[in-house]
């Protein structure tokens, strides 16, 4: 069977059909459709401004359509407020990661974990797993969040969202604005994710660890979709990538 | 030199003394006053004109539970639960629907249920000032008067709740709702924080402090149906002076107004000492409009 | 291949009358009406009319920073209070008492308190604008009602209305239905003043700034001087309705200066259309006709303002625009 083809078990975990949102007059997405599989990591490349970060905002409830559907495990969820979603299991890492500047790394992860169903086991549980990851941040737990690095706050922002114990995570260009250490600590956090059974949809600009982390790729132009397929079939430098992403 | 020990002598140190803890009491009301106001206007953006009216609300609740009970403090709870509900219900069923238009809006909103609520109590209560009994009785000496303790209690108590609800806001869960919320919105709902219902919450917190504000003052001044105006004006003084949707900043300046107040009582009728509070306000406005005890953000 | 159609011969269609054909045709009827009314009222309902005029004045003045510059001010209590004692002044000092002194007096009163305002409140954010306004006109309200030896206090004062004189050609007392004349002479005047601001190049920053203040302090425009001048026009002609109201009543009384006053002129305008100026007449003469309505069939001790105070609630959310709202464009062309 087909990378391409939904997974055998059925609906997929998020279903988009036919976006279509305007900004004012600016169509910005113009009859965008995906897929994300259950603990599936899948690949959205496209140049600045063609709508990739849209589309992850209105998955997560923070731009309305005008039409077009999302479904979350076949139900649909377009309109419903943000918080919602995040209690059914979709976490959200944003450009510029929009940590809490004035609450402390702790107080951070806490709006993740502050929520029924979390017993002081899970906390712990989750807290210890977290900070295995990212011990600077267990270093840093009681500092306040503005005052972290610029990649100490991508690991929060990532951080954060785990403690939804989301079924997926929405990542929009994690790697931005980091140094190349960080952004092979960004691949392994995505390859642990991954082992976890967290689905991801990965926004990106860095096309090799794109192309290395997923298991599908969906390139975007002036808010459509442009090209689909295994991240297995394509290369860095497929004629694909250069008309889609080159300068 | 002379002029100054004639000038020293003068001033009536017992008096002073005495006026500085009067100061200090109504201070601490005005704070937990402004306090609620302050938080309503940080978080909610709204300027809740209805203040003066839910401090009313929540005296004349406490007139009356305290009629059928005897008990100040069922009085003063009651109280801080009525108007807590009806402060909740008042955010969803008029703030709400204006959440994303023009700020001028909530503005007029709240001035009409202010109206409302006035001419209701009007309606019911009269136009007679009430009065809620002292809780305590006992005095002690302090100079020549008969201190009573309820004061100092009343002031222990508006401190208190000042206090518990900074510790709350600092650890309690939704404490971090309310700040995450007031730093990012759009982020605090991505993370699961019910921001509507922040909102509401807010509003409910703000309206117990001030109902709360009024069953403190009750045994001090009456309960009357236009005591609202003169709280709320002083509490608008005190944001200013303060600074605009800060905390710390708003309990130093409603102390510091409340201070200047009582010192100005001595030599001038009080109806007419509320002209000091004005002034700051004026001198504040000319040398440091965002605020005079402005600090660093929550 | 084609033919131009053949023309027909219509049948004779008036012309579409322009739209400022249609204003004043629509000025000129109201203005009928209102002359007349006076002739045909009982003196109950006369001297009704005459103060809802009062009582518009007063609201229109304020609909130029609510309905044009998006600025909402509870001040003008103040600029009322101040014209009204100013005349009162003038009435009291200067025997015999001379109309158009008071009517300057008023004037100068209310400028100088609306400087005063306009100068601290316009330093402070949108929202603030508010609450200052209320704040400084407390503050008038205070000096009024304790400073008894020039106010007279907590009484006010008394006086008697003016002959209605102009130099060399008229000298007669007021009678209610010249007096009516001549509230509504002003009024109409303030309104042809004020329709000539708003739809000046003055009035258009006016509502650039109420559009986005930002943009508009962005572009370059003195923002702030531009609220000052804003608010001292208002304060004026809130201040004239002081004066008329003097006229109509002699007496002068600091009820009219507590914050009370100002609030029921922000219900007028809203509940009369803001951004209209016509509205806010409309607002104040359906309010006045409600109270008095409500009291008559409920009797006085009715608190009237719980049912007007919900319907002003309900309107702002269902129907900001007021009762003159739907209009508001045709108004302003």
């Amino acid at each position: 069977m087909s990378v391409l083809s939904q997974n055998g078990n059925g609906r997929p975990l998020i279903a988009v059909e036919d976006l279509h949102t305007y900004y004012g007059k600016s169509h910005v997405l113009d009859g965008v459709s995906l897929h994300v599989a259950r603990g599936e990591v899948v690949g959205l490349l496209g140049r600045n401004g063609v709508g990739k970060s849209t589309t992850l905002k209105t998955i997560m409830g923070l731009v309305r359509p005008a039409q077009g559907r999302v479904s979350l495990e076949g139900s649909v969820i377009t309109g419903l407020p943000s918080h919602k979603l995040a209690r059914l299991g979709i976490g959200y890492v944003p450009e510029d990661r929009r940590i809490f500047r004035f609450l402390t790394v702790m107080e951070n992860l806490r709006t993740g974990f502050d929520r029924r169903g979390v017993t002081a086991d899970k906390r712990s549980a989750l807290l210890d797993k977290v900070f295995s990851y990212f011990p600077v941040l267990a270093e840093r737990r009681n500092q306040a969040g503005g005052t972290l690095s610029g990649g100490e706050q991508q690991m929060l922002a990532i951080a954060r969202a785990m403690m939804l114990e989301p079924k997926i995570i929405l990542l929009d260009e994690p790697t931005e604005g980091l140094m190349p250490r960080m952004v092979g600590q960004i691949s392994r956090i995505i390859e642990v994710l991954h082992n976890d059974g967290v689905a991801i949809l990965l926004v990106e600009q860095n096309v090799p660890l794109t192309l290395e982390a997923s298991r599908r790729i969906y390139i975007m132009e002036k808010g459509r979709m442009r090209h689909h397929c295994a991240a297995s079939d394509l290369d860095v430098n497929d004629a694909v990538i250069k008309q889609y992403l080159g300068v | 030199m002379h002029t100054i020990a004639q000038f020293l002598q003068a001033i009536p140190f017992d008096v002073v003394i005495i006026q500085t803890v009067n100061g200090v009491i109504t201070g601490l009301i005005l704070a937990l006053v402004a306090s609620g106001l302050t938080l309503i206007l940080g978080i909610l953006d709204v300027v809740n004109f209805a203040h003066g009216e839910l401090l009313m609300l929540g005296a004349y609740v406490g007139v009356v539970v305290i009629a059928a009970t005897g008990s100040f403090w069922l009085g003063l709870l009651a109280s801080a639960i009525v108007v807590a509900i009806f402060g909740a219900v008042l955010q969803i069923v008029t703030l709400r629907p204006l959440i994303g238009r023009d700020p001028l809006n909530t503005i007029l909103v709240t001035f009409g249920v202010s109206l409302i609520l006035q001419n209701y109590a009007l309606w019911q209560f009269g136009p007679i000032e009430r009065k809620i009994p002292e809780p305590i009785n006992a005095h002690f000496e302090m100079f020549y008067l008969q201190y009573p303790w309820y004061r100092i209690m009343i002031a222990a108590l508006s401190a208190a709740i000042i206090g518990g609800f900074w510790l709350y806001l600092k650890h309690g869960k939704f404490g971090i709702w309310i700040r995450a919320t007031s730093q990012d919105r759009v982020m605090a709902q991505a993370m699961g924080i019910p921001v509507p219902w922040v909102y509401t919450g807010v509003f409910a917190i703000g309206s117990a402090m001030a109902a709360a504000s009024g069953v403190l003052f009750g045994p001090l001044g009456g309960v009357s149906h236009t005591m609202g105006l003169d709280w709320v004006l002083r509490a608008f003084i005190v944001v200013v002076v303060g600074g605009m949707g800060n905390l710390a900043g708003s309990i130093a300046a409603a102390i510091f107004i409340s201070l200047l107040e009582a010192y100005a009582s001595i030599w001038v009728d009080p109806s007419q000492a509320v002209i000091v509070s004005f002034v700051v306000l004026i001198l504040t406005l000319l040398f440091r409009p965002t605020g005079l005890f402005a600090s660093a953000p929550r | 291949m084609t033919t131009a159609p053949v023309e027909k011969s219509m049948p004779w269609k008036p012309a579409r009358l322009s739209h400022t054909a249609v204003f004043w045709m629509a000025f000129c009827v109201v203005m009928a009406l209102l002359i007349v009314a006076p002739l045909v009222l009982p003196p109950f309902w006369r001297r009704f009319l005459t103060e809802v005029l009062i009582w518009g004045l007063l609201a229109m003045s304020s609909d130029l920073l609510i309905g044009y510059t998006g600025i909402v001010s509870f001040g003008h209590s103040a600029f009322f209070g101040l014209g009204m004692y100013g005349a009162a002044g003038a009435l009291l000092a200067v025997k015999p008492p001379n109309l158009w002194l008071a009517i300057l007096f008023g004037l100068g009163g209310a400028a100088g308190a609306a400087l005063f305002v306009a100068y601290f409140s316009t330093r402070l954010r949108d929202i603030y604008f508010a609450i200052t306004t209320l704040i400084f006109s407390q503050i008038f309200y205070v000096i009024i009602f304790t400073w008894t030896a020039v106010t007279g206090g907590e009484n006010g004062l008394i006086f008697s209305r003016p002959h209605l004189s102009v130099p060399f050609l008229y000298d007669a007392r007021f009678t209610p239905t010249s007096l009516h004349w001549f509230v509504l002479t002003v009024v109409t005047g303030s309104y042809l003043i004020l329709r000539r601001v708003t739809q000046s190049p003055f009035g258009m920053v006016l509502q650039s700034i109420r559009e986005n203040e930002a943009r508009t302090r962005a572009i370059g425009y003195p923002v702030q001087r531009y609220k000052i001048v804003a608010v001292m026009l208002s304060g004026l002609f809130a201040g004239l309705a002081g004066v008329l109201y003097a006229l109509q009543n002699e007496f002068a009384a600091p009820d009219f200066v507590y914050f009370i006053t100002s609030g029921d002129t922000v219900i007028f305008n809203v509940i009369g259309g803001i951004g209209t100026l016509v509205g806010p007449i409309v607002g104040a003469g359906f309010f006045q006709l409600m109270r008095e309505l409500l009291s008559r069939w409920f009797g006085d001790q009715f608190p009237y303002l719980i049912p007007l105070g919900v319907v002003f609630i309900v309107m702002i959310i269902f129907l900001p625009q007021g009762l003159l709202g739907f209009a508001r464009r045709w108004l302003n062309r």
